[in-house]
């Protein structure tokens, strides 16, 4: 990509770059890391070294409790009643959304939790540490003084999974069912309005045929192992079976309705009825706060839509710097570096071909979701406008979120300025949302931004 | 729960005999149980305490575990809890050789309970006894409160932090002020210093006077003494009745202070928060001691689990299996710390040191390297000295004093700097010093620290309550003073304000944007006024 956006960097500043926004892209230019993803275990929050071990862990081997993941869930509508009350007896809310958490790769399937958490405010201790303080720590053996005695790659804090450790069981499908509670409690909790039956799209229902029904008497197919239940519970019945040591098979009777089959049945299958992209910049100037808040938005609508939809939804990662492409499941879609340009059209484009050629306009409810720090570096939209006008046409909702760096000031970022230049925004608020949140926004704040987005 | 076997209770009896002859002290009985996964769910939230109150807090925050160490002063899974009797719990498949040594371990943990002048206060009750009478009251509050007993227990949650630990210990085996020794202290502290403002001369002859008086008289010493002063200061009396009578007030922490005068928990229909109020306020004045002794009570712990366990008979064949579980627990890392490693090998070295007799003035004389290496009185009081230190000092003064450059050099330990290899995206772990002063530095930054907020009495009139943070070069954490001060104001029913000084540091940086300046950190003072449930702040001078 480096000499593609070389010339794309001469030829903007051949028509004349502002030196402050020469010197950002340049520095996006020079970004010479590349975008593998993340390693996967966080260890951010490592316990105290002297009050994190404790004796049963140290002495007999017995790790932490773990809760199971259904505890929590089983007592999450009392928390939430109880949080509810809370604000009606005048105190703020105590429950937090837990975030995503991503605990290490186990048996090749990654695994999400995403869990309530709440927080004991106490008057403590900070710490503080200028930027460029070390951190410090024991140890012990040889090596001079100065020496390096051993390196860990760095995690761009962008990308840190959640507050603290967590670990659930359950399978492949994890994330969708953490996700379809947390979408719950959004609704609950916040109290986010209820998407609009857009009408235009028939739900698809189709019928398939499989043999799953059972029928005693007659059917295609024996079910032997049931119908050996049924004779035997019929013998017991008859007391054919006096000593359940010594069976004498010769003895038993069978009835006709004794035999079970599996008869050919119609089956109702559902089709996704909503179809999410997800469009995430991940360009150089992403770095830290922009994509945590992006990719924190992006959680909590996904959440949200798939509870809204019942679990009929389908979901597509689209990741972009100055060019773009598609990532097959949301932890990469997670936990992809950030480095290089940027070149929000790109991104549009790829939507739209796709769309188009998997014909999904049709049969899909379609939603995108594009997060970005508002950096593009095709400053008047030239190439955007019209992919996004394009996306316009046949997308329910497109929901753009700027994540304003905090050198913008008051001033408007380039992503900004197009699109409320293009009109677009007042022509149809129905199709195109778009909500610039400031880099320091809280939790309350990404919330209040999906409202924006999806009421 | 389970108690353990007869045939592991036998061991434990065992185990009892040997730690006793070799100097442990503790009382006769002690309950063992086994504990599963199950129970481990139920007691790790409650400090392993089964008998404490119940909060719903408790169910969530096993979902979390952030920074969990900071908020609470104790470890949420430890094997021994201070009851009386002990109570330990035990994984239930554990070979009979490694319980021996968990057996030491836990043993070593109640000597120290028992012992260390830290868990004074400890002493006369039994937690899991009081805790449950405590669960009970609760239990039938909240029948008839409802959810306001969580309420209160929550605010009070907020500041049991600040307890006064100290103060409550230094009031312990102290001999009752009586009128004599009263008179004889307001008049050479107060008086003479704040009341006459004397010359030191002239102080130090009023001291050699009443010496001399003590020598020449005896039990008539304090009598003959003051008839002198009333001849010179004819006002003494008087001026000494009137101090008696305002005599200054006790030293109360924030909860005590709100117990004794807060207008909205005395009145009448809101009394029963006072119990609920106490009882989080005990609970926590008892768990003081833990996270205050946690490196030397491990230390001490895995001292005699491997002294004991390597002279007890019974285990024999099993020292290979004994050597792999005891380095695991005892190693030190690489790069980190470990309690156990740390405060095992320091007890080892005190008690050689002090066998030579190298904490002894002679000792420190010498200037010569090579003559403190050889240096070695033969005292023979090694094992006792580490028995007085485990009687009387908590980590702050143990890591303080004896960590010492020998220590340093002898077990090569260093601090560890962490930094950043721009060129290379790495994090790079170095030897950062290898100085014993920068290395007690670093295990003294670590060490549990409650912020020291006190109430200002002179400006708490007038319906307000003013919390003072004593300044230490740590900020206090901003997120959570909202909360806190909400609480307060809530038990307190008015004005709640609370100086403290917060940092004024250069601008945030973005991800990519140029290389930082340098600037040093400055500090400002600022007071936070909770009032109406709304939160402003402004800044002083």
């Amino acid at each position: 990509m480096g000499k593609d956006l070389q010339t794309y960097f001469d030829a903007l500043k051949a028509q004349g770059l502002p030196p402050d926004r020469e010197e950002r892209l340049l520095a996006e230019l020079r970004d010479e890391r590349s975008h593998e993803p993340l390693p996967s275990s966080s260890a951010k929050h490592e316990p105290h070294p002297f009050y994190g071990s404790g004796d049963l862990a140290a002495l007999q081997d017995v790790a932490p409790p773990q809760t199971p993941y259904t505890v929590g869930i089983r007592s999450l509508d009392e928390l939430l009643e109880r949080d509810r009350m809370r604000e009606q007896d005048g105190f703020p809310r105590k429950i937090q959304l837990g975030r995503l958490i991503k605990p290490a790769r186990a048996g090749g399937k990654e695994r999400f939790v995403i869990v309530p958490t709440t927080v004991e405010e106490k008057l403590l201790h900070d710490q503080v540490r200028l930027p460029e303080e070390e951190e410090s720590a024991g140890g012990s053996g040889s090596g001079e003084e100065g020496e390096v005695i051993g390196e860990q790659p760095v995690r761009p804090e962008g990308e840190e999974g959640g507050e603290g450790a967590g670990a659930g069981g359950g399978e492949a499908h994890e994330l969708e069912s953490t996700a379809y509670d947390l979408g719950k409690i959004l609704s609950e909790k916040f109290e986010l309005p209820n998407l609009k039956d857009k009408g235009k799209k028939s739900a698809l229902v189709r019928y398939s045929y499989d043999l799953t029904d059972k029928k005693r008497g007659f059917g295609q197919l024996l079910d032997k192992k049931a119908t050996l239940r049924r004779i035997i519970e019929t013998n017991i019945a008859l007391g054919n079976i006096p000593d359940i040591s010594n069976i004498d098979t010769t003895r038993f009777l069978i009835a006709p309705d004794d035999r079970v089959y599996r008869i050919l049945s119609r089956e109702l299958d559902y089709e996704s009825q909503a179809m999410i992209f997800f469009v995430r910049d991940y360009s150089g100037s992403m770095d830290g706060k922009p994509t945590e808040l992006v990719v924190s938005q992006h959680i909590l609508v996904y959440s949200w839509l798939l509870y809204q939809y019942a679990k009929q939804v389908e979901s597509r990662f689209i990741v972009h710097d100055n060019e773009a492409k598609e990532v097959p499941d949301f932890y990469s879609y997670y936990s992809a570096r950030v480095a290089g340009g940027t070149k929000v059209a790109s991104a549009f484009r790829l939507v739209n071909e796709i769309v188009e050629k998997e014909k999904l306009a049709k049969d899909y409810n379609i939603f995108i979701f594009h997060g970005t720090d508002g950096d593009d570096w095709d400053t008047e939209g030239k190439e955007a406008l019209p992919e996004l006008k394009k996306m316009i046409t046949y997308a329910s909702r497109i929901g753009v979120t700027v994540v304003r760096h905090s050198y913008i000031g008051s001033s408007k970022t380039e992503v900004e300025s197009y699109l409320e230049n293009s009109g677009l925004l007042k022509e149809k608020p129905e199709l195109l949302r778009m909500d610039a949140m400031d880099i320091e926004a809280e939790e309350a704040r990404v919330i209040e931004g999906i409202k924006r987005l999806i009421s | 729960m389970q108690l353990i076997d007869q045939h592991t209770k036998k061991i434990m009896e065992g185990c009892k005999e040997r730690a006793r002859d070799a100097g442990l002290s503790f009382a006769d009985e002690t309950l063992e149980y086994v504990v599963t996964n199950r129970d481990m769910l139920e007691l790790s939230p409650k400090v392993m305490i089964p008998t404490l109150y119940d909060y719903w807090v408790h169910d969530v925050e096993v979902l979390k575990g952030k920074g969990r160490y900071e908020l609470y002063p104790h470890n949420p899974y430890e094997t021994v809890i201070n009851t009386r009797p002990a109570i330990s719990f035990y994984n239930d498949n554990n070979p009979d050789w490694l319980n021996v040594m968990i057996f030491y371990h836990v043993l070593a943990h109640v000597d120290f309970f028992q012992n260390n002048q830290f868990f004074r206060h400890t002493w006369e009750y039994d937690l899991a006894g009081q805790a449950l009478a405590d669960k009970r009251l609760i239990a039938r509050l909240r029948s008839e409160k409802g959810r306001w007993v969580d309420y209160v227990i929550e605010f009070a949650r907020g500041v049991d932090n600040l307890v006064d630990y100290f103060g409550e210990l230094s009031q312990l085996d102290r001999p009752p002020a009586t009128h004599l020794t009263r008179r004889r202290d307001y008049y050479f502290d107060v008086f003479l210093q704040a009341v006459k403002k004397v010359k030191t001369a002239e102080y130090i002859r009023e001291i050699e006077r009443y010496n001399d008086c003590q020598n020449k008289y005896d039990e008539l010493a304090d009598d003959t003494f003051f008839s002198d002063v009333a001849e010179k200061y004819p006002e003494f009396e008087t001026m000494f009745h009137k101090y008696l009578e305002v005599l200054e007030p006790a030293r109360l922490d924030v909860l005590q202070f709100l117990l004794e005068y807060s207008p909205f928990l005395n009145r009448d229909e809101n009394k029963w928060m006072k119990s609920v109020i106490d009882i989080v306020r005990k609970t926590s004045v008892y768990f003081q001691p833990q996270i205050r002794t946690k490196i030397m009570n491990e230390g001490w712990a895995s001292y005699w689990h491997e002294t004991l366990f390597l002279r007890d008979e019974r285990i024999k064949g099993h020292e290979a299996d004994f050597a792999r579980i005891h380095a695991g627990v005892t190693s030190m890392p690489r790069v980190g710390l470990n309690p156990y490693a740390l405060g095992m090998r320091l007890f080892q070295h005190i008690e050689e040191g002090a066998g030579r007799g190298k904490y002894t003035h002679d000792y420190h004389k010498l200037a010569d390297a090579w003559q403190r290496e050889k240096y070695d009185a033969a005292t023979g009081k090694g094992p006792e000295f580490i028995f007085h230190l485990r009687e009387h000092m908590a980590d702050f003064l143990f890591l303080n004093t004896f960590v010492d450059q020998e220590f340093v050099n002898r077990h090569r330990l260093f601090v560890t700097g962490k930094r950043l290899n721009r060129q290379r995206m790495v994090w790079e772990y170095y030897v950062k010093s290898r100085n014993a002063d920068e290395y007690r530095q670093m295990l003294l930054e670590l060490l549990y620290h409650p912020p020291s907020i006190a109430i200002d009495r002179q400006k708490s009139d007038g319906g307000t309550l003013s919390l003072v943070h004593r300044f230490e070069g740590k900020p206090l954490v901003q997120e959570f003073i909202a909360g806190t001060m909400l609480g307060i104001e809530f038990l307190w029913g008015g004005r709640v304000q609370l100086e403290t000084s917060e940092v004024t540091l250069p601008p945030p940086q973005e991800g990519w944007a140029p290389a930082e300046k340098k600037e040093g950190i400055q500090w400002q003072r600022v007071v936070y006024t909770m009032e109406g449930r709304k939160l402003r702040k402004e800044n002083l001078q």
